[in-house]
């Protein structure tokens, strides 16, 4: 397992998921502490590629042996890539969250939406008072 | 313990079939086996002892104490196994004619009265299998009652709250509803700001546990009622916490519309091993047209199943239901009688006195007094010593108790979720929070006793990733080829018995 990190150069939502903005694309994922509280995932059910997902919105679900879980999109968009590593070995986003463990690519749809999205420094917060 | 297959010996018989005594006709050569059926093979002693070595190997209510949140693991009385073994009840065909099952559709009827009652509605069906299914058919009489208003295609939204048990947001799905979630407050109440912005003509209902999976009964219920009513919603009351306010408070009173009660849970049924459940629901008026049939109705003294309902959403299970949990259950609640308020009274000061003495050791997260059950939180004890609710769950074992509900609700972080019933003694309760006074002071000074637990028990620490990813539910030949005989050597045995 990861050691905790939250890195500077991504976005945050509060329901504990990350967004790395790549020109008009985003790359989306779960934080470590989302990882953490969940425990070892044993299942990553995909969104369909094609599909659009809306900032706020559940896009898909991690499964451990604790719960299933929905994953929160920060950003609306159109799925164009999800990361079959993580189908194939969902650990992976236990063992790399923010490098191999990322969950689906999407074509930003409202760019503007990133503003509201929390820096690391923000999110860290959130982690802190739950 | 070795497998039943793994005790087996290519020859070994536990009876004689007695050697045919007229001539054995040939049988076809396609019907034959080419090869013996794979069963293990024992002598009957090895048999009896291997299913009674298994037996001690189980844990449950009669064995100790199963504080399972949520689950409400009370006591079974056994004379409610000795009515519903009566030949009248046992051998009843569910075929048979109303006018010989008098008796059965009495005791039928009689329950619904009990539930009508106990929720404060007006009709009952008890069809439902289980609360999931009592949750399910309760939302599809839900859009029963808004087709039959027009308003179907305008009531597409049902309000849940983040603290609710799994299976209501799946029942949502499985009706073709949308779900919005609303949050907890401080306090663990439904956020009632956040609801009032999600309340509107397009809802078409509520579910709510109320006491919640928190244990803590909603201090705004009757505000909540007048904003969904307000806009002509329904309320749906998940009675999984029902052991709580029985003979106290009323569903209908707090204006639920539709109610599922878990018999199996608040009326006592063994359900441990999965089933059989009942989960009947209880209805307003206004909905009573749509009930699943047959309703079991009462004609002066003649009692008859009710098929005759031109608006009912149809059948949901085979004939009226799990009938013999209705009888375990009248059976349970007549034992009562009018002191059924006594048991959720007793439910409820139980978990009150074991949060008082554990609440200091543990954290606390909604410090309020609790209903039935409570809701700690190993927080500290995870940031401090690295220990987390799963381990003071396993160590439990190690004492001699089930462990409680961990990681439920999700609101709570390292959640441990105890509830205790009326049937424990305070001698029990005591044990147990000795116990757990004494797993947090463990934590303290030895985590690795815990993060190894259980040590004392048939099966230590599972692995619970591999158990999910990769289990072994069946024996594989394949992976055992010593412990049969090869086929040959199996058939001749078998020739020659």
């Amino acid at each position: 397992m990861s050691t905790e990190s939250y890195p500077e150069d991504l976005l945050y939502h509060p329901e504990h998921d990350w967004a790395r903005i790549d020109g008009d694309e985003a790359v989306l994922g779960i934080t470590w502490h989302a990882q953490d509280a969940l425990g070892e995932l044993v299942h990553y059910e995909p969104p369909n590629v094609g599909a659009s997902v809306g900032k706020d919105a559940s896009y898909g679900e991690v499964e451990s042996v604790k719960a299933v879980s929905d994953l929160i999109s920060p950003l609306s968009g159109e799925v164009i890539e999800v990361n079959q590593q993580v189908i194939d070995a969902p650990e992976t986003a236990n063992d790399d969250p923010y490098g191999d463990g990322w969950l689906i690519r999407v074509r930003m749809t409202q760019p503007d939406e990133q503003s509201q999205l929390l820096s690391a420094a923000d999110y860290q917060r959130v982690v802190e008072s739950e | 313990m070795k497998l039943i297959y793994e005790r087996s010996q290519a020859g070994r018989r536990g009876l004689g079939i007695p050697k045919p005594d007229l001539p054995v006709p040939e049988l076809p050569a396609s019907l034959r086996r080419a090869e013996p059926p794979r069963l293990p093979e024992l002598a009957e002693p090895e048999v009896l002892r291997h299913f009674t070595e298994l037996s001690t190997r189980n844990f449950g209510i009669d064995t100790g104490f199963y504080p399972l949140g949520s689950c409400t693991m009370k006591y079974n009385p056994r004379i409610n196994e000795r009515l519903v073994g009566l030949p009248g009840f046992a051998n009843l065909h569910p075929l048979v004619e109303d006018d010989a099952a008098q008796g059965a559709l009495e005791l039928e009827w009689e329950l619904q009265e009990i539930l009508r009652e106990v929720t404060g509605l007006d009709a009952v069906s008890l069809q439902p299998a289980a609360g999931s299914q009592g949750e399910l058919t309760g939302l599809m009489l839900f859009r029963a009652y808004f087709q039959d208003k027009g308003e179907d295609e305008q009531r597409r939204k049902i309000v849940i709250p983040d603290t609710a048990h799994g299976t209501n947001p799946a029942s949502v799905t499985m009706a073709g509803y949308e779900l919005t979630p609303v949050k907890t407050d401080p306090r663990g109440n439904i956020d009632v700001e956040d609801l009032r912005g999600k309340v509107d003509e397009h809802t078409a209902g509520l579910m709510l546990t109320n006491p919640s999976t928190l244990g803590l009964f909603d201090e705004n219920i009757e505000e909540i009622r007048d904003i969904f009513h307000g806009v002509g919603a329904l309320m749906y009351y998940d009675g999984a916490n029902l052991n709580a306010v029985c003979g106290i408070s009323r569903p209908g009173d707090m204006g639920f519309d539709v109610v599922h009660i878990n018999l199996h849970k608040t009326f006592s049924q063994p359900h441990g091993g999965g089933g059989p459940g009942g989960g009947p629901i209880a209805v307003r008026a206004s909905l009573e047209p749509f009930l699943p049939v047959p309703v079991v109705a009462r004609d002066g003294g003649r009692f008859r199943l009710d098929y005759d309902r031109p608006k009912s959403i149809g059948k949901v299970r085979a004939f009226s239901g799990p009938f013999g949990v209705f009888v375990r259950s009248y059976a349970f609640i007549r034992s009562y009688g009018p002191a059924l308020r006594e048991m959720s009274e007793v439910a409820v000061l139980n978990a009150n006195y074991m949060l008082a003495r554990l609440k200091d050791a543990y954290d606390l997260p909604f410090d309020r007094l609790c209903m039935h059950e409570f809701v700690l939180s190993t927080r500290s004890l995870k940031r401090e010593h690295g220990v987390s609710a799963l381990d003071v769950a396993k160590r439990l074992m190690d004492y001699g108790f089930h462990p409680p509900t961990v990681y439920f609700p999700l609101i709570v972080p390292e959640a441990l979720m105890i509830e205790p019933t009326e049937s424990e003694a305070k001698e029990t309760l005591d044990r147990f929070i000795d116990a757990m006074l004494a797993i947090a002071q463990e934590a303290a000074e030895e985590p690795e006793l815990l993060h190894d637990a259980p040590h004392e028990r048939p099966v230590r620490r599972l692995d619970e990733v591999r158990a999910a990813k990769n289990p072994i539910v069946r024996f594989r030949f394949d992976d055992h080829p010593t412990e049969q005989g090869s086929g040959d050597r199996q058939l001749e045995a078998q020739k020659g018995a």
